[in-house]
């Protein structure tokens, strides 16, 4: 276990030092947090008709996705495919560790050290000047904490699944971009899921990405009450363990045909 | 140098980074269409939205759809054709733009020939079906003078992108490191022009009509296209001709490139 926690801690610092990149990440984030803010507010001024969520509870969520946009965003991981496309993987598989939990680790890593650096002063500039409201209560706050926790953990496993996927298609951008316009849209991440018709809806709660940003940011503003949070947490939960399980099934199946590129 | 002498050097670019890009005809099939789908998830967004709210500020989905494709044309093209440019930071980077001063040719052309990312059609694709839908939905009456505005319009919208491009790459000369921050005025500009610009604020929609003129390369055209008046009150003339703005950017983005590359200094690496 400690090796795993030096490979997340050795990672995490080196993404901490990307601190230029977070800044101008923020800006980007703002302006088109701005930007989908003002089109709501254009849409909820057009019509009297009653919407699966308040005008506030839609700005919170805005900027909760804009804060947290890169646990979805980030897909396979860049050092994993260049050791695949280059053949260099063929040591990561000779270390003495589970490999898939090494993977796993650095997928989280990936979707922590950023997030933080570019969640805390998004937070707190949009709570104070752009309507992100504090959460519904004390309790829909913790189970947030919860099931941000969770979203992370869920993201890790659906990328680390793709990461895999590399082993069989090498260069494979094709099917990772196929999959991610629908981690965007079912996550949340393009507009909130509740404005989807309702024939969608069984569907969408169905599917793993709602974890990953839809079910946190409607347990803080309270669009889902404490009291409904379990069914949540526990879809979240099941998804990643079937996920983890997929991943480790690809990865051993994906081991044994491996064909080293490169020489 | 002969402008056609140019123009066939151009071609010539572009031939090779087209052939180069067909030996992976599999792969560049799944890229065009992933692209496709990943910038066409953007609609489905619009679309939802429209099915609750009905309409947004009296604006119908299939006009939006008007809106939403000359934008993404215009982006994909320049994303496609212009590519050269993203690639320049990279290139002062890595001291590599010596080279391209020391052949006897325009810095500006071999740069921008120096990529181009068919996979790009994606959006384009995807922007065409939109506005096919939109107008079809809207019994759009095309006249070729309409006909005309609408290729004007993309065209013009194209060289605005690709002038962004290049300021960005012109910065590079003085920063180095590419600026991620150029990222809201293209990206950020696309998701802002989607729709009319009547829904923002006035001192956001100023930014896009004065500073970035994307108003003029779909918000204005549109207007002349769909026979409506501006409410802002912009009067029909600045419809007809405004993408010509696009262009003027273009040229004048050049002339700063040039400014640009007479300062720069090698990183010598």
């Amino acid at each position: 276990m400690s090796a795993y926690w030096a490979i997340f801690s050795a990672r995490f610092r080196t993404l901490l030092q990307y601190r230029v990149a977070a800044l101008a990440g923020l800006g980007t984030q703002i302006f088109f947090g701005l930007v989908r803010v003002m089109i709501f507010c254009a849409f909820y001024q057009s019509s009297t008709t009653a919407q699966p969520m308040t005008y506030e509870q839609v700005v919170t969520y805005i900027w909760l996705g804009q804060s947290m946009l890169l646990i979805v965003m980030y897909g396979v991981d860049a050092d994993v495919r260049a050791m695949i496309a280059s053949g260099t993987v063929a040591y990561e598989m000779l270390r003495p560790m589970d490999l898939y939990a090494l993977w796993y680790t650095r997928a989280v890593a990936l979707r922590t050290a950023p997030v933080i650096m570019r969640a805390a002063p998004m937070l707190v500039l949009a709570s104070l000047f752009m309507g992100l409201q504090p959460p519904a209560s004390f309790a829909s706050g913790c189970l947030w904490v919860v099931a941000t926790l969770g979203s992370v953990l869920l993201a890790s496993a659906l990328a680390t699944v793709m990461t895999i996927s590399l082993l069989w298609t090498i260069a494979g951008d094709g099917i990772v971009r196929l999959l991610y316009s629908a981690v965007f849209i079912f996550s949340g991440s393009i507009i909130p899921l509740p404005f989807f018709p309702a024939w969608m809806q069984p569907v969408l709660n169905l599917l793993p990405f709602r974890g990953m940003a839809d079910v946190p940011f409607r347990l803080y503003t309270g669009n889902i009450p404490p009291g409904e949070a379990a069914p949540a947490l526990v879809h979240q939960f099941l998804w990643t363990v079937a996920l983890v399980c997929l991943g480790r099934w690809l990865l051993a199946r994906g081991a044994r045909r491996l064909v080293v590129q490169g020489g | 140098m002969s402008m056609f002498d140019s123009m066939r050097l151009y071609g010539r670019y572009l031939a090779i980074s087209i052939r180069s890009q067909m030996q992976y005809r599999a792969s560049f099939l799944m890229m065009a269409f992933g692209n496709f789908l990943i910038t066409a998830i953007e609609f489905v967004g619009i679309w939802a939205l429209f099915a609750r709210f009905g309409s947004l500020r009296a604006w119908t989905l299939p006009e939006v759809a008007l809106f939403y494709g000359i934008i993404n044309i215009a982006f994909g093209l320049s994303e496609g054709l212009a590519r050269g440019f993203d690639l320049c930071a990279g290139m002062v980077k890595r001291g590599e733009f010596d080279r391209v001063l020391l052949r006897p040719r325009s810095t500006f052309l071999q740069v921008l020939g120096a990529d181009c990312q068919l996979m790009r059609a994606g959006r384009v694709v995807q922007g065409l079906v939109v506005l096919a839908w939109g107008s079809a939905a809207l019994d759009v009456v095309w006249s070729p003078a309409r006909i005309l505005l609408l290729v004007g319009a993309m065209a013009g919208g194209a060289c605005l992108f690709c002038g962004l491009r290049v300021l960005e790459a012109t910065l590079a000369f003085w920063t180095v490191e590419s600026i991620e921050l150029m990222n809201i005025l293209t990206y950020g500009g696309v998701e802002t022009a989607q729709y009319p610009l009547t829904i923002y604020r006035p001192w956001f929609r100023r930014l896009f009509t004065f500073v970035v003129p994307l108003a003029c390369i779909n918000y204005f055209p549109a207007h002349a296209i769909l026979g409506r008046a501006d409410v802002l009150g912009s009067p029909a003339v600045v419809h007809w001709i405004s993408p010509v703005v696009g262009v003027l950017f273009l040229l004048v983005t050049i002339e700063v490139w040039r400014f640009g590359v007479r300062h720069y200094t090698s990183t010598g690496s």
